[in-house]
Formats: structure tokens, C-alpha cells, sequence
């Protein structure tokens, strides 16, 4: 399979990146390319022109300051996956990273190629949104930062404007006494989440002090599910049990292999387990 | 539109001019005829057209040539050395790793990427890294002993 012909144009900086976009109308900017080939080879995509940013070293690497990380959006799922500051202060995402497709896909695809693309089947989105994390676009007017739970607007659509960039990404730290876990219910050919269950607890004194569960794979974004029950409780399995089960998608979406009301039912349980998880590991 | 490309492949300098289009398989088999990375489902899941590109495992289905400019790109092919078998495929033809060989390559890759990060892996370790490599012959277990060969030869 080919991808329809193309120009290509590799960019030296992100303000060359910004430049090479407002000359080439309905360009597509390329990071590891793998979501954009394979929907090129599809010819779901057609751009006329990519623009290939995968050796901008300036978007690339982890770090942390002031209980925040800071992912920059070329950071591969590999190095995501294996990153010490991450599991030192956001577990989770590293864990989810380590989920994504295989070893070679980890290999090539980006955090910031990831969420751009904005699959309901992707493992990052709902550990964004339940991180509270924060997305940074530039473009040649500025910088500017939306919540993840903004980003993610529809099915393979986000809130990145056709002359932005995406450069990192920001999450709040988690700080002791917070267990984290991403559960995945995965399809057993493409790798993507069927469903994927993001969750942390916060535990003090035996206590539950705050939780949060996000699922995704049932909705075209990510689904926050209101687990506030939990709070004060001991995170009893039943009291778990009772939280996950507040899953609700308006409008579930389906395939040929997963129906919405499987896909709900399955969120509920694997929400249960990532909950769990996290509980244990506070 | 072509693009001008320089790399190495399996230790030699290469310089081409390609379509922007043009997949990294197909100018490996097309273009330098180095058949052994094989095009299997094409869309990022098989894992059989596996090379390294710069010592990473990579499916060369899915990196357009162009990416590949500047990099160091090794195929089955470039792994024996001085007419010696790699371990590896010394292991494949041992434990009898392969039945009809077209996944062969890219586990081959896949694996000598798995024992560069991961000398000793067990089974377990060992099947994941191969998660991204599909055979419909083997049912993976000689696979398996065939990683652990090599990884026992080359410790």
C-alpha cells in the first residue's frame, strides 16, 4: 500500500515548522508517522504536503519541576515507558505508554502523534484527562495551554488549530499516598484499547482523601466517571465495585467487535480493577 | 517531488533520491534488494518487514525513506558475519524456530533488539517483546528457545 504522492518538507525549528504550515495549505505535520502513514496508506488522509518534525530534538524529553512533569510531544512511548521521572512522579502514564501496540510501535510513535490523532482507542487520553494535564500549543501568534479534558473534542478530533504546534505536555505530579493504575482490555489484533480505565486514589490515615477514574474506548473521548463516593471511605471492594458502576455514556460508540453496552459494561469492570489497583499501590 | 537520502544499511553508505512516498521496505527491497524484510499485512501489526534503524526495532512498513535519511539501518542480511550465523539465527535454525520463514527476519530483528535492552529475558519477557512479530506456523514456543539460545551464546 502507497500513500497517495505527497511533498515533503522537513523542518529545521518549530518557527520553520509554523512557517512551512501557513505556506502549505492543509498540511499535515508528522512526528513518527504512526498514526499519520498508516492513514495515508489508507488514503483516509491525502495531504497534499507533510511536514516532517521528527528530528526537532527541542520537543523531545521528560522532566520535572515544581511537582510538575513535562513531557515534550515527540517523546517516544518507548522512552515514556522506561522514563525514571515518570515513575518516580506519574506512574501512570508511563504504564499506559508501555501498553501502546508493541515494541516497535513504541518505538516510532510520539506522545504528542498520540493525542493529536485523538484515536478512542489510544492509551494516553483518558490518563491526561485523569492527571488533570494540561496540552501546549504554539502557533505564530503564541503559546497556549487547554485541559486535556478540553483538548479531546471528538472522535479523532481535538483542539489543535490548523497553524499550531503541539510542543508538551504538562501533569501535575502525583505525591505520596496517590496509587495509580491503566487497565486495558486490549483487542487482540490491533493492539488498541477495546477499553482502557485510568485511576488514582488517594489514601491518608486508612482514609480515601480523593480518587478519580477515567475511561476510554466507550465514548469518542475520554469518559470521566464521578467516583467522589469514594472519599472517606476505606476502599472497600464494594464500595469500589459501587463507583466504577457510575460509568455512563451518553453515546457509546461501536464496532464489529465491541457493541457501546459492551463497551460500557466492560469499562465498568476494568474501572473496578484499575481502582483497585490503585488503591493497593497507595 | 524526490527527496535525497543518504544512510547506511547493514554497515555501507547508501545514497538514493526517493518519492516522498516511498516506504522504507519498499526502497530496502525494491531499491537495494535486500529482500529479507518481508511486506506481511502492511499496516503496523505483523511486524515481518522489522529492521533497526539506528539500533531501534522499527516495522519499515510504517517510516516513510525519507525518515530513514541519516540513520543506520541494519536487515537480516547485514547480521551474519564473515559467513558465521548470528546467534540468533543459529538459535532459529536449532531449536527449528521457523516453519514456512516469512515472519523469520523480523523476529530475528525484533529479538536482537529485545537481547540488546535485555540480555536474559525469560519466556515471559521474551514473548512480549516479540508481541509485535506474528507467525502463523510455529504456535511461538520454538521461538522462544530459540531467543534463549542466542541469548545464551551471546552472554
Amino acid at each position: 500500500m502507497y500513500p497517495a504522492q505527497f511533498d515533503y518538507r522537513r523542518a529545521g525549528s518549530v518557527d520553520e515548522a509554523l512557517s512551512l504550515l501557513q505556506e502549505n495549505e492543509d498540511a499535515k505535520l508528522m512526528a513518527g508517522g504512526h498514526s499519520l502513514i498508516p492513514m495515508m496508506k489508507l488514503r483516509l488522509a491525502q495531504p497534499p504536503v507533510v511536514i516532517d518534525i521528527g528530528r526537532l530534538n527541542e520537543l523531545k524529553g521528560i522532566s520535572e519541576a515544581g511537582g510538575s512533569v513535562r513531557v515534550g510531544s515527540l517523546t517516544t512511548h518507548a522512552d515514556i515507558a522506561a522514563s525514571d521521572v515518570l515513575a518516580a512522579h506519574c506512574p501512570v502514564l508511563a504504564e499506559a505508554a508501555g501498553h501502546i501496540g508493541d515494541a516497535q510501535v513504541r518505538n516510532r510513535g510520539t506522545i504528542g502523534g498520540n493525542i493529536a490523532h485523538a484515536d478512542p482507542g489510544s492509551d494516553i487520553p483518558p490518563v491526561l484527562v485523569l492527571l488533570g494535564a494540561s496540552v501546549h500549543l504554539q502557533s505564530p501568534s503564541g503559546t497556549r495551554s487547554v485541559a486535556a479534558g478540553d483538548f479531546f473534542q471528538d472522535l479523532l478530533m481535538t483542539d489543535v488549530g490548523e497553524d499550531e504546534i503541539l510542543t508538551h505536555v504538562d501533569a501535575p505530579a502525583l505525591g505520596a499516598g496517590t496509587g495509580s493504575a491503566y487497565l486495558k482490555f486490549e483487542h487482540p489484533a490491533s493492539g488498541y484499547a477495546v477499553v482502557g480505565a485510568a485511576a488514582s486514589v488517594t489514601v491518608q490515615g486508612g482514609r480515601c482523601t480523593g480518587a478519580g477514574l477515567v475511561v476510554g474506548g466507550v465514548s469518542a473521548t475520554p469518559t470521566a466517571v464521578d467516583v467522589s463516593s469514594l472519599v472517606g471511605t476505606d476502599l472497600s471492594d464494594d464500595a469500589i465495585a459501587a463507583a466504577a458502576s457510575g460509568l455512563d455514556a451518553e453515546d457509546p460508540i461501536g464496532d464489529i467487535f465491541a457493541s457501546g453496552d459492551y463497551r460500557v459494561h466492560v469499562g465498568k469492570v476494568y474501572g473496578k480493577r484499575a481502582l483497585a489497583a490503585a488503591r493497593d499501590r497507595a | 517531488m524526490t527527496v535525497s537520502i543518504q544512510l547506511e544499511v547493514n554497515g555501507k553508505p547508501v545514497q538514493a533520491a526517493v518519492e516522498p512516498r516511498r516506504l522504507l521496505v519498499h526502497f530496502l527491497r525494491e531499491d537495494l534488494g535486500l529482500t529479507g524484510a518481508n511486506i506481511g499485512c502492511e499496516t503496523s501489526l505483523c511486524g515481518a518487514c522489522t529492521v533497526l534503524v539506528d539500533g531501534n526495532a522499527v516495522k519499515s512498513c510504517t517510516m516513510l525513506a525519507a525518515q530513514a535519511d541519516g540513520a543506520s539501518v541494519t536487515t537480516i542480511e547485514g547480521l551474519a558475519q564473515n559467513g558465521e550465523l548470528h546467534p540468533l539465527q543459529e538459535g532459529f535454525w536449532e531449536k527449528h524456530g521457523l516453519q514456512c520463514g516469512y515472519c523469520t527476519p523480523g523476529m530475528i530483528l525484533s529479538a536482537n533488539y529485545l537481547l540488546a535492552q535485555n540480555p536474559s529475558p525469560d519466556d515471559e519477557e521474551i514473548r512480549e517483546g516479540l508481541k509485535g512479530n506474528i507467525c502463523r506456523c510455529t504456535g511461538y514456543h520454538n521461538i522462544v528457545e530459540a531467543v534463549k539460545y542466542a541469548a545464551e551464546r551471546m552472554s
